[in-house]
């Protein structure tokens, strides 16, 4: 595993107490008026000189929105969110005369990407990873397109998909998230300003990981990406998304909607490195990270796997889900959330079983330290078509001093008695003889917490494509650092 | 290298080491034999530092620094190693690579460049082969479902990787079978020279045959009671810890 070796090397470069990705660069940015109201839906819309149909879609959803009531249930505990006090559109100035290539792009994004350690030219050449660069809301680089293309592979902003695939928009996107799901739901149907669109072929097997990178950068900008992938019938594709941001006091909202559809035999994969910012050690300040990922095995066979490492943000309110309508389809969630300091997490995930032979698998780690709080929430439903349907459930919770939290709180309804649905549960806290073992033996105290914290989660991090895998096992080392052992 | 002087030490409100003084100096081996519960793996544990013990009184100097005043992992990468009486399991981490953040841990401490994947590669396949370890062995999560003996070998591999200055090996023999007493003595054995000492605790004269030490040191309730050369061991397998002590 020379993966792992990197987590300790970047773990002793990194200062303890520094947020590596904290700070902000003055790129002038066109912004919407603060708040929220029909206006600024119709702003965001002309912004992106959007078709009719969407206008009227977006505007159907800020009525649904007004009328909903924000999700009470999850067990955070934040200030009530005033809506008008963010800015819902903000565009970097320089992308008005869109860059035909990286060279045309303001040098002084280049260079926050450089403080990122994005390196976009090397990225290309080295990982063969093809990069969708959200940085706040608007695209602003896409490589690898014409080859993608050649396959027949669709893979660009959502903002270009209303313009030149409006028919796969009207008939997929709201699909597997109505609007009227909830109300962050709904807000995002109304004011998301951009996010990825894919569509792959039928058989067609995408070659290369698909990228992006998200970025929160403009004072107070809500961000509200919405991201759409469909697998046409015999295809694959995995999908990474990470992202970090810089360090701000205001609170930050975030609402992201993702929706994944899986057509017969199709199989999609979704990878997420969630390290936005937390707030600082008295808890103060960070990102309100409120996303509704959900996918639809809509064909037999077919089958969606997320995989998720959140290590970022104040609150995390997610709960990325599988629809297993195909018989013989399956769902797969595997979670690792960390939290430290003045951190919550509420996250989990749901699989509803309506196929014959449908079969889920969950496997959350969570792990807690500082004063954070951390829950897994998770619903497996199996309805009574899902004749023959499986599920597994295992979460373990790691708990590292005394002041932090744990919760698992499973539903299962099932209503086929021929369902097998297991569920295992643990909770521990780090065990002071493994660290005094790794100490024993020259490791310090933040490195021999990196080590076991890696090895607890090494069930999920092994799911990550390997890329990913070395960044995920960095994130988790560095987000536990000082707390005590 | 080693100066223990009137040492105790407790745990809670228990008393366990009540005045342990003991010198090891470079290229020796001590062996420290005693009834259970006599304060061996206390000595071990509070040399090392676990913290749960707390130190009353006396003074510990290693290699001309005080012992006492660092945390773990000073102590660790000043080259004080302790083979554990119980290893610990690590699940998710490769042996291997266990081996490996140990070793850069402690190259890093003397400013010594990491060691690349080739080099610590060759040089794990040789210590292993001496131990007659298996490298599918290495590649399964640390300790983690090794039998008792296994995990005692993968003490002394982990032993002869750091090249320590001063080893405690704490019941390193209980529970290897008679082939794999021999291989872990030959371990031992091979990393001894002139420059490290060892402080060997033991139940049985019959490491000592394989080991053989320049002094035996007999512990009795948290007390260094009689001290001796190798004939100690002999006499003790003969008469038994209390008319040992009585004597
Ligand atoms: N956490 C603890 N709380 C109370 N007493 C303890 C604790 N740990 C150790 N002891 C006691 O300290 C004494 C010395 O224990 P130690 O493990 O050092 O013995 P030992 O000489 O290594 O014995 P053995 O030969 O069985 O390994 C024992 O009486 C033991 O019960
Ligand atoms: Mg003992």
């Amino acid at each position: 595993m020379v993966a792992s070796e990197q987590t300790i090397k970047q773990v002793n470069k990194l200062g303890s107490s520094d947020y590596k990705y904290g700070f902000s660069s003055d790129i002038e940015s066109i912004q919407a008026p603060k708040g929220l109201n029909e206006e600024v839906v119709r702003f965001i819309s002309k912004q992106k000189n959007e078709p009719e149909w969407m206008l009227e879609w977006r505007l159907k959803a800020f009525s649904v929105f007004n009328k909903l009531k924000k999700p009470d249930w999850a067990k955070l505990n934040f200030p009530e969110i005033d809506f008008q006090d963010y800015y819902y559109y903000s565009a970097p100035k320089s992308m008005k005369d869109k860059p035909k290539s990286l060279d045309e792009i303001d040098p002084e994004i280049l260079k926050t990407y450089e403080k990122l350690g994005i390196p976009i030219q090397e990225q290309k050449i080295l990982s063969g990873v093809a990069v969708d660069v959200v940085l706040d809301s608007v695209s602003i680089a896409t490589t690898y397109k014409k080859q993608l293309s050649e396959l027949g592979i669709i893979f660009c902003p959502i903002s270009e998909a209303i313009q030149e695939h409006p028919d796969l928009i009207k008939k997929y996107l709201g699909s597997v998230i109505p609007v009227s799901d909830h109300s962050f739901a709904a807000l995002n149907s109304a004011v998301f300003t951009d996010g990825s669109f894919v569509y792959i072929p039928e058989n067609v097997r995408c070659p290369v990981e698909l990228s992006t990178y998200f970025r929160i950068n403009a004072i107070n900008t809500g961000q509200f990406e919405r991201t759409l992938i469909i697998a046409n019938k015999n295809s694959y594709v995995s999908y990474l998304e990470g992202c970090t941001a810089p360090m701000r006091d205001e609170n930050q909202l975030h609402a992201a909607n993702v929706e994944l559809i899986a057509l017969d035999n199709a199989e999609i994969k979704y990878s997420t490195v969630q390290n936005w910012y937390p707030g600082d050690k008295e808890g103060k300040g960070g990102i309100y990270n409120f996303v509704t990922k959900r996918g639809a095995c809509r064909g037999v066979n077919s089958k969606i796997s997320w995989t998720q490492v959140e290590t970022g943000s104040a609150i995390t309110w997610k709960y990325p889900s599988c629809i297993l309508q195909g018989d013989n389809s399956k769902g797969e969630f595997y979670s690792v959330a960390i939290t430290n300091n003045f951190q919550q997490a509420d996250t989990g995930t749901k699989m509803i079983h309506i196929g014959k032979n449908t079969s889920s698998k969950i496997i959350s780690k969570g792990i807690s330290a500082g004063n954070a709080s951390n829950t897994y929430r998770g619903l497996v439903k199996i309805q009574p078509s899902a004749t023959n349907a499986r599920n597994f459930t295992q979460c373990d919770s790691l708990l590292i001093g005394n002041e932090c939290g744990a919760h698992t709180v499973p539903y299962i309804e099932s209503s086929n008695s021929g369902a097998q649905v297991e569920h295992e549960a643990t909770t521990s806290k780090i065990n002071e003889d493994q660290l005094f073992y790794c100490q024993q033996r020259g490791l310090s105290n933040d490195e021999a917490i990196g080590l076991i914290v890696n090895g607890f989660c090494k069930e999920v991090l092994q799911h990550l494509p390997m890329e990913f895998a070395v960044e995920a096992q960095k994130l988790v080392s560095i987000n536990l650092e000082g707390s005590v052992g | 290298m080693l100066n223990i002087n009137n040492l105790k030490a407790s745990i809670g409100d228990k008393d366990i080491l009540k005045g342990v003084s003991l010198s090891i100096n470079k290229g020796e081996v001590h062996a420290l034999m005693g009834p259970n519960g006599s304060g061996k793996s206390t000595l071990a544990y509070v040399l090392s530092g676990k913290d749960k013990y707390e130190v009353n009184e006396g003074t510990v100097d290693f290699k001309g620094k005080n012992l006492l005043n660092m945390n773990v992992e000073e102590r660790a990468n000043n080259g004080l190693f302790l083979a554990f009486q119980y290893p610990m399991e690590i699940p998710g981490v490769q042996t291997s690579f266990f081996l490996r953040t140990a070793i850069n841990a402690k190259r890093k401490f003397n400013n010594l460049p990491e060691l690349d994947a080739l080099e610590f590669a060759k040089l794990l396949k040789l210590k292993a082969q001496e131990l007659n370890i298996n490298s599918d062995m290495l590649k399964r999560d640390l300790n983690v479902d090794y039998s008792g003996g296994e995990k005692k070998k993968q003490e002394i591999l982990q032993l002869s990787m750091l090249n320590p200055d001063l080893a405690i090996l704490d019941e390193t023999d209980s529970g290897l079978d008679i082939d794999a007493l021999r291989i872990v003595s030959e371990g031992v054995n091979k990393a001894r020279n002139k420059e490290n000492s060892f402080l060997v605790i033991t139940h049985y004269q019959r490491l000592l045959n394989y080991i053989k030490p320049d002094f035996v040191h007999i512990i009795a309730d948290g007390k260094i009671v009689k001290s001796g050369d190798y004939s100690l061991a002999l006499e003790l397998e003969d008469q038994g810890y209390e008319k040992m002590a009585k004597a």
